[in-house]
């Protein structure tokens, strides 16, 4: 695209980055801590967590719109340093959209044209591209109060976008707009990003939302970055308990690591799983409810993994029977595809659940 | 047509850290920010100078005047610090005065409370445009001139004026209250009332009027739910009113002069009594430092009482 | 709004209630019926107050050709205009720098900024009093500054109160304006005066032209500060008029009050206009 944006340097690169606030009465609160991440160009990269886990500080940070305590942030090489927001090859969708009031959706959008002073011709034709790009050309003469909030979002893409920045900073830019809409703007926002090619970095708290669009997703927990991975590892293998049970439901068993590659369940049962944790240290095992089947008692294949239990609820769900057993030791949530009535488990039920090792998952405990 | 991005010139921003450090020294960022707050003193700097020049120093000399030296010529000299003016405040002349405004204010703020109560309440619970339009009818007086709208209760209260002319028709007895103290504190209450109402409008409006229906599920007649949840929920306004009307009425002057005449000084009258006939600034100096005293300690209860804005 | 619907409860119901419609007209009647009358007996073809005599405009014209009050209406003029802009430009400087940024002793800036509001007239008058006595001698170092005419001293001190006035409205306009608006700008390549300029300024507009005419009015009401300041001869018009109208009631007075209560009501009206039309323009957003 421009001689900034080369194959050497990954687009965004954090090293060592902390954030402390402190306030008057001398506290501290940590609220990034020491984040190391490596963001490739075009990539889509979602910071992903609960509220208050630093990734909008992270967000910020890159922006400059918030300098670090300690670390490095790095834009295809260059360091940021306290170099202050107008002068960062980066552009923000805000949260609340923050769009001028007083200007028309067009002057909205040629704001950070002007302001690098890009000459009058090239300005309107690169504002009209921005404005058709995210299908608001009907509305350039529209003052924001007078969108919707689904068409204020838009404009916001647009005036971020036209600036063609190196990475476009997106900060829960669906979380005012309604479920519907929500589901409608992930997939265009995946669609844009392809088609102009712009690294985008993406904080949300929606699991869903990040798995749906991303190339890779960074759990954040407590300023800490927990995993980076593709949504599928995310989704499979996840490392910590925490990364396991934000995305997605998922059941845990108790177990300790017995050696490089085998674990003991907590009813005894040897498990051969990979794990990187010393022998002898508490984990948890963990597998998805959809990755469970219902067998009666005895009756499961010899290759998969089994525990014997008691099925205590049958919840009905139209594209899938939801089945809670109880197991002596713990209490196992398992999600079967709907089958006809006579063909399921009832209450009471001696049942045995199993599942294939590979779909399994050691955690820290 | 690719824009190029913005790159970054010489001499322009903060210093910027390049490449080649690992890691950004920790420690800048509160240089930044320490930067950033001396812009934000630099851009405070000039209207603070002002105030420190033309509000904080004036204030301070008032102060110093209090312990001044008063020569025979009326002059007012900085020098021989001593307590005689405030000692003066004892004397009979200064502590008749001092009550006298003390009650006026207090009877003053108790009547405006009582007529803008039930006004403020009946203002919250209109429609959102009758609402309006009833404040801005308040909101007018407020602002509009002071001097004027006391000066037309002298044409009222004349001697043949109206108000003196109808009580006299209706045979209540002499109406001629004009330079008594009932026709000052008539006025401190014309002045003053829409101070009253504001703030108590502002409270009561803010109440959550499902807790009165809460209240009268369980119960409580209407007078009740009044006393034990309206009330106690509008105190702050009630407060923040009382202190807007009892401090300017406390040191009033333009009031008494137009309606009292000279019988009927408060302290306000007394100051500016020592200043420009009696030529003795250190009292009339002391007497303003107790007035302001006043004022700030109404203020302070105000905002102990968690009002925030006045 | 559930809130509308659930005041019912609050509304007294019978007797109570036609006493509250009753109290609250009798309020308003209070407020407003002796401007009434006061504007009335102005148009009074008599020289006692008390007797209607017909209708005249006799005493407006009178008014115009007052000497004394023309020159009075001047200095009212050229300080309202002198001490609106200084204070103005001192105020928003002020809201900004408290509202925008963190900085030591900002706390005790902010109680000092207070102060001119809440602190009585009379106390205001004396300090500058005091002050313009001890002080004219270094005063008058400042180049462009004579204190021999009252104007500049009336001008000054009008300042030291009216910046508290537009500092609070337009600190109001401030802290309501959604703050990530300057980030967006900033990050659109704006730098700090721009950022001002382009975004933050035309959005607190409305702030700053509601403080402006609050000083305004401000300015030409006050009695009791300007009456210490002003030299002989250098009177605004509400000093002189105050002059007046402690020696009694005359029709002349009348229609000078008239006309000075006009003024001050319009600009009230029109500063709630402003503030209203503002605000309704967030309520749409």
């Amino acid at each position: 695209m421009d001689a900034t944006t080369n194959g050497q340097h990954p687009a965004v690169e954090l090293t060592g980055v902390s954030k402390r606030f402190g306030d008057r009465s001398g506290t501290e609160v940590t609220a990034v801590d020491d984040v190391d991440l490596t963001i490739g160009d075009g990539e889509f990269y979602s910071l992903l967590g609960p509220s208050g886990c630093g990734k909008t500080t992270t967000l910020r940070m890159i922006a400059g719109l918030e300098l670090p305590t300690a670390g490095s942030i790095r834009i295809h090489g260059e360091e940021m340093g306290l170099r202050p927001p107008n002068k960062r090859p980066v552009n923000t969708v805000f949260q609340s959209y923050a769009l001028f009031p007083h200007m028309s959706v067009a002057k909205n959008v040629g704001f950070g044209l002007e302001m690098r002073r890009v000459p009058q011709s090239e300005r309107k034709a690169l504002i009209d591209w921005a404005i058709e790009l995210v299908e608001m050309g009907s509305m350039a003469h529209r003052k924001p109060t007078q969108l919707s909030g689904g068409q204020q979002q838009r404009v916001a893409l647009a005036r971020a976008l036209v600036n063609r920045p190196e990475v476009l900073l997106l900060d829960e830019p669906l979380g005012a707009l309604d479920l519907k809409l929500r589901h409608q703007m992930q997939v265009e926002l995946k669609n844009l990003q392809r088609e102009v090619g712009i690294t985008f970095v993406y904080v949300t708290h929606d699991q869903e939302e990040a798995v749906t669009m991303s190339d890779r997703i960074a759990v954040m927990h407590d300023g800490r970055l927990l995993q980076v991975d593709t949504p599928e590892a995310i989704y499979e293998r996840p490392t910590t308990r925490f990364v396991a049970d934000f995305i997605g439901k998922t059941n845990f068993l108790e177990a300790t690591v017995a050696g490089a590659d085998e674990v003991v369940l907590a009813n005894g049962d040897r498990l051969r799983l990979p794990s990187e944790h010393a022998s002898g240290s508490a984990v948890a095992v963990t597998v998805r409810p959809e990755r469970l089947t219902v067998h009666r008692r005895g009756e499961a294949p010899a290759d998969r993994h089994t525990v014997d239990g008691r099925v205590e609820t049958v919840t009905y769900l139209g594209n899938a029977v939801v089945y809670g057993v109880g197991v002596d030791w713990m209490h196992l949530e398992v999600r079967c595809p709907a089958t006809l009535a006579g063909d399921r488990r009832d209450v009471g039920d001696d049942v045995t659940v199993s599942f294939e090792p590979q779909h399994a998952a050691v955690v820290t405990g | 047509m690719a824009v190029d991005a913005p790159t970054r010139s010489p001499g322009d921003g903060p210093p910027v850290l390049e490449g080649t450090s690992e890691v950004a020294t920790p420690g800048l960022e509160r240089e930044a920010e320490r930067a950033k707050a001396r812009q934000g003193f630099l851009l405070g700097l000039p209207t603070i100078v002002y105030l420190l020049l033309f509000f904080v120093i004036p204030l301070g000399f008032v102060v110093a005047y209090s312990f001044a030296t008063r020569t025979r010529s009326g002059r007012t000299e900085l020098r021989d610090f001593n307590l005689d003016a405030y000692a003066r405040l004892g004397d009979d002349i200064v502590m008749t005065v001092a009550w006298r405004s003390l009650w006026m204010a207090v009877v003053a703020t108790l009547i405006c409370l009582v007529l803008a109560y039930p006004l403020a309440y009946y203002i919250s619970t209109r429609s959102p445009m009758v609402r309006n339009l009833m404040l801005v009818g308040v909101m007018i007086p407020f602002w509009s001139n002071f001097l004027i709208r006391t000066y037309a209760w002298r044409v009222l209260l004349d001697s043949d004026g109206l108000v003196t002319q109808a009580f006299e028709f209706i045979g209540l007895g002499d109406g001629r209250i004009l330079f008594t103290s009932n026709a000052v504190i008539l006025g401190l209450v014309y002045g003053y009332l829409p101070f009253m109402v504001l703030p108590l409008y502002a409270a009561i409006e803010r109440i959550d009027w499902s807790l009165v229906e809460g209240a009268r599920d369980l119960y409580a007649s209407g007078w009740s739910a009044f006393r034990r949840v309206v009330w106690p929920l509008s105190r702050p306004g009630v407060i923040a009113g009382s202190i807007l009307v009892f401090v300017p009425s406390f040191g009033a002057y333009v009031t008494p002069a137009i309606l009292g005449g000279n019988k009927e000084g408060l302290l306000g009258s007394y100051i500016v009594l020592q200043f420009l006939s009696a030529r003795n600034g250190p009292v009339g100096s002391a007497v303003s430092v107790v007035v302001l005293a006043v004022m700030l300690v109404a203020t302070l209860v105000y905002f102990r009482s968690g009002g925030k804005n006045l | 709004m559930s809130k509308g619907v659930a005041k019912s409860t609050a509304e007294p119901q019978g007797f109570s209630r036609w006493l509250l419609r009753g109290h609250s007209l009798g309020v308003f009647v209070f407020f407003y019926a002796p401007i009434v009358v006061l504007c009335i007996f102005s148009f009074n073809d008599s020289n006692a107050v008390g007797n209607w005599n017909g209708f005249t405009l006799g005493w407006y014209e009178a008014l115009f050709d007052n000497d004394n009050i023309q020159s009075s209406i001047w200095v009212s003029v050229k300080v309202c205009v002198f001490s609106t802009v200084i204070a103005v430009v001192l105020g928003t400087a002020g809201a900004l720098a408290l509202e925008r940024f963190r900085w030591w002793g900002q706390k005790a800036f902010d109680a000092v900024l207070y102060l001119p509001i809440i602190i009585p007239d009379v106390t205001m008058a004396v300090m500058m009093l005091v002050f313009f006595n001890e002080a004219a001698g270094w005063l008058d170092w400042i180049p462009g500054i004579d204190l021999q005419d009252g104007l500049e001293k009336l001008v000054l001190s009008h300042v030291a109160f009216n910046i508290s006035f537009v500092s609070v409205v337009v600190r109001a306009r401030l802290a309501n304006l959604d703050a990530s608006m300057e980030e967006a700008a900033a990050d659109l390549y704006a730098n700090r005066w721009q950022a001002f300029r382009r975004v933050t300024l035309p959005q607190i507009m409305p702030g700053v032209i509601g403080g402006a005419l609050l000083a305004v009015t401000i300015s030409l009401d006050d009695v009791v500060v300007s009456s210490f300041v002003s030299a002989v001869g250098g009177t605004p018009l509400s000093v002189f008029v105050f002059g007046m109208l402690r020696k009694g009631v005359s029709p002349l007075v009348n229609s000078v009050s008239v006309v000075m209560l006009a003024a001050s009501m319009a600009l009230v009206l029109a500063s709630l206009v402003i503030s209203r039309a503002s605000g309704s323009e967030r309520e749409e957003r």
